[in-house]
């Protein structure tokens, strides 16, 4: 009875792990590319309108919105699903993101503004003289976007790195980013501030020159999401591949055991954060260009937790759930706030109910499990 | 009294003496400092774990009572005590999870553990298993043998890490010495509890330390089961110190094979120490155990 003790191979033991996507996933990845890239812009801007498949700006608009949203939840997929720690304050990050474009964006607006002033309007309006010291960069695009990395970034590493250190875990985590995003919408809401206040940031004209409401600019902005969208997906789809994501998913099941067995959770955690704070960033750039506007509701406890749905609904820990929840939930929101305005809440919490009842592992999970069934 | 405990009460007596000289230069107490990486462990002298005189207590209650306690290089302790005796608060002293209030741990004779974190007392080779097995229950069982493979511990190195064929064949013999050869590819957290058990061994062995910490580990195993685990203990002496907390007799008569020496812990100190046969008929051992 050779089988009852057959010697342990390589072969054997090696798992299978395939590449970073299978053929299958490349191709679909390509599709997408392809779509975005091409199928979009030819049937927004060349097929005309009135022909049946003409996508109508308002639709381009509002994919290119959900895209934002979507590298968004991505982002939350990697801190929640994957190391387990749920944030509820990456609204901050991405309202961050957006505001140091909108900087760029008020800028730009130059003397065309409601009061033909070199500063924007909201500053006329407060009666200030000079451009307060933290737009000292405003004028330059290329120090501006850094500052889209840079602060978001820098607010999640000294945050986390206190946070971590300290061992804060769990529900205290999440209460505490929950707090640290409402304290900073009262500072913008703020006018000494120098954010514009309630009103935030609106009435772009101008982007690197072009205008900034023109079919052509939104169609790139909306090329430039999708991309990046993409991109984002096929850099998470890595860091999970690699080892420091088995380290990631070892955290959130045994985090003592992680310790005991000799790896520092300090610095995977506070990595896999302040990358996640970081994509949330860049969305909160590519978000206010495309819709317009930024203003402190963007850092509403409400809006950081609908990114943590986004994710739930789609299935956690499986990065293209998240995706497919993003765009789901915020299809939903938009169809349902123009048929059942009043009932768009009532709907949301419904739909989260539902999904922790019935689909703890998402849209995505209900697919999986008819896949595995098949086979 | 045994000769070997005589032995280990001079040295720390001394050793004491000269920690009270000391005492000015921030050394002979806890401390919560941070240590230069890069120290190895000295084992010269043949001792790989000195306990020295550690208090912990908790709202007033000592779990650990001026614990003393010496592990040599190569050997098989066995720890065995009733319940809040103290010994898993004692692991959790060694492995840097709780800071004794009072007292030196150390490592070889020149690494002082209070001053390292967990995953630091880890990196320099202590190796511990919980009471409560803990593996990594969503991962297979290859990738908590390949996470707890010796290798840089760094989140940049793991984001390049690729596995060796050396290393492989490492895992592939881990495997097989814990008898889940065939259960590469399943999900650890669908393993039965004795096999987790095992896991977390296993898991223990790929980090190759010098010194294994065990708390029961054959809690929840078939009595096949713990007696294959008591094989694999008595193959590891002599190349790793083990130190085994466990309630089950038969399986530390069997560690011990009649030879070795056994603490008994009680109300947080050592209450005997000696073989198990001795202190079995120690009465004071047996009053702790009936509660007479």
């Amino acid at each position: 009875m050779n089988m009852m003790n057959p010697p342990t191979t390589i072969s054997a033991v090696m798992p299978h792990r395939p590449r970073l996507l299978t053929p299958k996933g490349w191709l679909t990845v390509l599709t997408a590319i392809l779509i975005v890239a091409v199928l979009v812009p030819v049937l927004n801007l060349l097929v005309p309108e009135g022909n049946p498949v003409h996508l109508s700006d308002y639709l381009v608009g509002l994919t290119g919105k959900i895209m934002c949203y979507a590298i968004c939840a991505l982002a939350m997929d990697l801190i929640w699903g994957y190391t387990g720690i749920l944030s509820l304050g990456h609204g901050l990050f991405f309202a961050l993101g957006g505001y140091a474009m909108g900087m760029y964006l008020m800028r730009q607006i130059g003397r065309d503004g409601n009061y033909q002033s070199d500063l924007p309007d909201f500053m006329v309006f407060l009666d200030w003289k000079t451009l307060p010291w933290h737009w000292s960069i405003s004028d330059s695009f290329v120090l501006q976007m850094l500052l889209v990395l840079l602060v978001p970034g820098a607010l999640a590493w000294v945050f986390g790195f206190f946070a971590f250190r300290s061992r804060i875990k769990g529900v205290y985590f999440s209460i505490i980013t929950q707090a640290l995003t409402y304290a900073a919408m009262l500072l913008f809401f703020r006018n000494e501030t120098g954010f514009g206040g309630n009103n935030g940031f609106t009435d772009f004209k101008r982007i690197l020159g072009y205008s900034a409401t023109s079919t052509t600019t939104r169609m790139v902005l909306f090329v430039i999401t999708g991309l990046v969208l993409i991109g984002f997906y096929l850099m998470a789809r890595w860091i999970v591949a690699s080892k420091f994501g088995r380290v990631l998913q070892a955290i959130r099941d045994a985090e003592s055991r992680v310790m005991f067995t000799g790896y520092n959770p300090l610095s995977y955690k506070l990595g896999i954060w302040v990358l996640s704070a970081l994509m949330c960033g860049v969305a909160g750039a590519l978000y206010v260009p495309q819709v317009g506007i930024i203003n402190p509701g963007e850092m509403s406890p409400a809006a950081s937790i609908e990114i943590a749905i986004w994710a739930a609904v789609g299935g956690r820990a499986t990065l293209i759930g998240p995706i497919v929840g993003a765009f789901f939930v915020n299809g939903a929101k938009s169809w349902f706030t123009q048929v059942f305005p009043e009932f768009w809440l009532y709907f949301l919490g419904a739909l989260f109910i539902a999904v922790t009842l019935f689909l703890p592992n998402g849209i995505v999970g209900l697919f999986k499990k008819k896949g595995e069934q098949q086979s | 009294m045994t000769p070997e405990l005589m032995e280990a009460g001079a040295e720390a007596l001394t050793r004491h003496a000269e920690a009270d000289v000391q005492k000015d230069s921030s050394g002979g107490s806890a401390s919560f400092g941070r240590l230069v990486h890069g120290l190895t462990p000295d084992f010269s002298t043949g001792v790989a774990l000195y306990v020295d005189d550690i208090t912990v207590s908790f709202d007033g209650f000592k779990a650990l009572n001026n614990l003393n306690l010496m592990i040599k290089v190569g050997e098989l302790r066995c720890i065995i005590g009733p319940n809040g005796a103290g010994k898993t608060t004692m692991m959790d002293c060694i492995t840097g999870k709780t800071r004794p209030d009072s007292g030196t741990v150390s490592f070889g004779q020149n690494v002082d553990l209070l001053r390292l974190r967990e995953n630091e007392i880890a990196e320099i080779g202590i190796g511990r298993k919980f009471q409560k097995p803990t593996v990594f229950e969503q991962l297979s069982v290859f990738e908590n043998l390949e996470l707890a493979l010796k290798a840089d511990r760094s989140p940049r190195a793991s984001l390049w890490h690729r596995l060796s064929g050396a290393q492989l064949d490492r895992i592939g013999e881990v495997m097989t010495l814990i008898h889940l050869g065939q259960q590469a590819q399943r999900q650890a957290g669908l393993l039965s509890h004795g096999q987790k058990q095992w896991l977390e061994i296993g898991m223990l062995l790929m980090q190759d330390p010098k010194l294994l910490l065990l708390d029961e580990p054959v809690a929840g195993m078939t009595d096949e089961e713990t007696e294959r685990t008591a094989e694999l203990f008595l193959s590891l002496e002599g190349q790793h110190s083990l130190v085994v907390v466990e309630h089950d007799m038969h399986f530390v008569d069997q560690l011990t094979e009649g030879k070795k020496t056994v603490t008994v812990l009680h109300e947080g100190s050592v209450l005997a120490e000696g073989l198990l046969s001795d202190v079995q008929a120690n009465e004071r051992v047996v009053e702790v155990y009936l509660g007479r």
